[in-house]
């Protein structure tokens, strides 16, 4: 009887035990996947859609004789990469009244990648260069208003090297090395 | 004079015992004197014996026979190896192309008269200059323009115009009937004419010493004046109008007219003897463009053989321009015209643009290290020896591209302050008047090396200054004037 019982008692523990694994290893998981899988992006957009940070971009003062810093609220990005993205794309925008944009007409962003050293790639439609209009002071002033942008919005990234079409280039209009990753360079900012 | 005797007879007696088809010796002008060379024609190409230039500059000929090669030493050991068949030579490691390749002709080796220019100059580390139409070879720092002498006349006046190549100090002086030129140079390499109405200028010919021009005047010249004017590729032509007696000369006459700056320093024996200017852009690269169409890459050229004519003219030094023309360059081949020419100064010339219009004036530019990350900075490198076919070794120190300017970034800066300042006198200047950036072309510049943005093409009255001559002049001038501070401050 006792043996019997206690037979009973170690298939019915046995099955007890492959049921608990189960539930712990496969179905509750699984179930918890389907319930949450699917959750992170939707709520990380609805996080992020209201969520704004505040950048510093640069545009050309009225006379055109030096860059000025503009706080402008931006998206906020889950990952810096995306925060790049998001400075990179206000900075190509409009400029506020009374200043003017350093950027090239036409001048599209097509991605912004970081290296785990904290580089920053910005990767720059061809108009950035076929549209430029020449003259060094005008050539630095596009260059470090994106490297200026996104080095100081995001104190992590240490230099933005700018790429045109995906690819390295030497220059944007023949004076300035982009060959390397630029570190921030605030000499052409005016100081309030 | 006993040795200009001794060569004019050694001329003559050439000149009687060469065949019709053989052309006339070459004469080698240096400053210990003058020594004949003969040339011959072999296959259509005018050709030295090595055995000849041998003698002349003291280099030693030896055939390797093992390597199927011949040697060529000179002084320190500097070699160039000629082979038969291929019309190359390899000067210190350096290919350089010939005309022809070398040829025997019995027992002499004969190579092409370039080869003089090509190879035996680089490797005496010897400036030497072939002029196949004056039949001259001047060596070192011998100056001898080429000074070509025309006259017109008419009854009311004449006029004596004297082209001068490269262009050269000079003072016109008058005694009595004859007005006398005389350069500053140690020879005249002249190209004379005679007028054929000989009333007001009866002849122009060599003078008694070797730097000076004569031309007699005729019985009716009355007072002259001069003009001068700046022709292509540092040339200058100095003009003297002599008006009929009775006719009124505009101004009176001078016993001595100097026409020319003060003397300069002595730039052949010092440390610049090479200038590279680099007009920036060209080609399908306009660079900046004003609202009016005027193009930066023309702007640059227009001020860089300006400067390259000054640069000639007042200092005598060897002047490279990266482009004379509108073509197309690759930025580093700038740099390396320069650090392949060994050269002591890279000037890259620019004109500026801006979104807005109103930003105006020159600015002078030096590499800014502070302009990459750290990573990209680099590093120097240590020296290292390399076999040279012939026999022997040589160290050549390798430094990497971008490392090039950096050990040069002081002398560029206190280059371009300089530049600033003599801007400064005559141009106006931008704010930011010197500025540093991580400029491409200045990184690989073994030299000093600076960047001159000459003014704002976006700026409407900047555009129209930046196409004259006049704001071009002022601009060659002030940089020629900065490099002659800068040479003194080195000395």
């Amino acid at each position: 009887m006792i043996a019997h019982l206690s037979k009973r008692v170690v298939i019915g523990g046995v099955i007890g035990i492959a049921l608990l694994l189960w539930l712990l290893f496969w179905g509750a998981p699984a179930w918890l996947y389907r319930r949450t899988a699917p959750a992170p992006p939707a709520e990380g957009a609805a996080a992020v859609e209201g969520r704004r940070i505040n950048a510093t971009l640069f545009f050309v003062s009225p006379d055109g004789q030096s860059l000025v810093a503009v706080p402008r609220e931006v998206p906020f990005g889950a990952t810096p990469a995306e925060q790049a993205r998001h400075i990179v794309t206000a900075q190509l925008g409009e400029a506020p009244a009374s200043l003017v944009t350093p950027i090239p007409k036409g001048t599209t962003l097509r991605g912004v990648f970081l290296s785990a050293s904290g580089e920053a790639f910005v990767d720059l439609s061809p108009e950035a260069a076929a549209n430029h209009s020449g003259g060094s002071l005008s050539e630095l002033f596009t260059i470090y208003s994106i490297v200026n942008a996104v080095t100081v919005s995001l104190p992590s990234v240490g230099a933005v090297q700018i790429l045109i079409d995906g690819r390295e280039v030497e220059t944007l209009a023949g004076h300035v090395d982009l060959r390397h990753p630029l570190p921030k360079n605030t000499t052409w900012v005016k100081q309030p | 004079m006993r040795f200009a005797s001794r060569f004019a007879a050694a001329l003559l007696v050439l000149a009687a015992v060469t065949s019709a088809e053989q052309p006339a010796a070459y004469t080698i002008v240096s400053k210990e004197g003058r020594k004949p060379l003969p040339s011959r024609v072999q296959g259509g190409q005018e050709m030295f014996a090595l055995a000849d230039l041998a003698a002349a500059f003291g280099v030693t000929v030896r055939e390797d026979v093992a390597a199927g090669g011949i040697i060529v030493t000179a002084p320190q050991n500097r070699t160039i190896v000629l082979t038969p068949g291929q019309a190359l030579a390899s000067v210190n490691g350096r290919v350089v192309s010939l005309p022809a390749a070398p040829v025997r002709d019995g027992r002499v080796w004969l190579v092409p008269v370039e080869f003089i220019t090509r190879a035996l100059g680089p490797a005496l580390n010897t400036r030497l200059d072939l002029r196949k139409t004056s039949r001259l070879i001047v060596m070192g720092d011998v100056r001898i323009p080429e000074v070509e002498v025309s006259t017109e006349a008419d009854a009311s006046r004449a006029r004596v115009s004297i082209d001068i190549s490269p262009s050269v100090p000079r003072a016109v002086t008058q005694e009595g009937q004859r007005l006398t030129v005389r350069f500053e140079a140690d020879a005249l390499d002249l190209h004379l004419s005679q007028p054929e109405n000989r009333e007001i200028v009866a002849a122009v010919r060599a003078g008694d010493a070797a730097q000076t021009l004569v031309i007699d005047l005729g019985p009716r010249a009355g007072g002259f004046q001069l003009s001068t004017q700046p022709r292509e590729r540092g040339a200058e032509r100095l003009v003297i109008e002599i008006a009929a007696q009775g006719a009124q000369p505009q101004t009176p006459i001078q016993p001595a007219v100097p026409v020319e700056p003060p003397p300069l320093p002595d730039f052949s024996s010092g440390g610049i003897r090479t200038i590279v200017i680099d007009p920036g852009h060209g080609g399908d690269d306009r660079g900046a463009r004003g609202a009016g169409g005027v193009e930066e890459k023309a702007v640059a050229l227009g001020i860089g053989l300006k400067l390259k004519a000054a640069l000639e003219a007042r200092l005598g030094v060897r002047v490279l321009l990266t482009r004379d023309g509108d073509r197309a360059m690759r930025v580093d081949e700038r740099a390396a015209l320069a650090n392949n020419n060994k050269a002591d100064l890279f000037i890259s010339l620019h004109a500026n643009a801006s979104v807005t219009p109103a930003p105006a004036g020159a600015s002078v530019l030096t590499l800014a290290i502070e302009g990459y990350a750290t990573e990209a900075q680099p590093s120097a490198a240590p020296a290292i020896s390399l076999p040279v076919f012939g026999g022997g070794s040589r160290s050549i120190e390798i430094i990497p591209w971008d490392t090039a300017q950096l050990r040069w970034l002081s002398d560029s800066e206190r280059l371009a302050a300089l530049v600033h300042a003599e801007l400064g006198t005559r141009v106006p200047m931008h704010p930011r008047g010197l500025d540093k950036a991580a400029l491409r072309v200045l990184i690989g510049a073994n030299m000093p090396a600076v960047l001159i943005e000459t003014g704002f093409l976006s700026n409407p009255d900047q555009e129209k200054a930046l196409a004259g001559d006049a704001l071009q002049n002022q601009i060659a001038e002030a940089i020629v004037n900065a490099i002659v501070t800068y040479k003194g401050g080195s000395q």
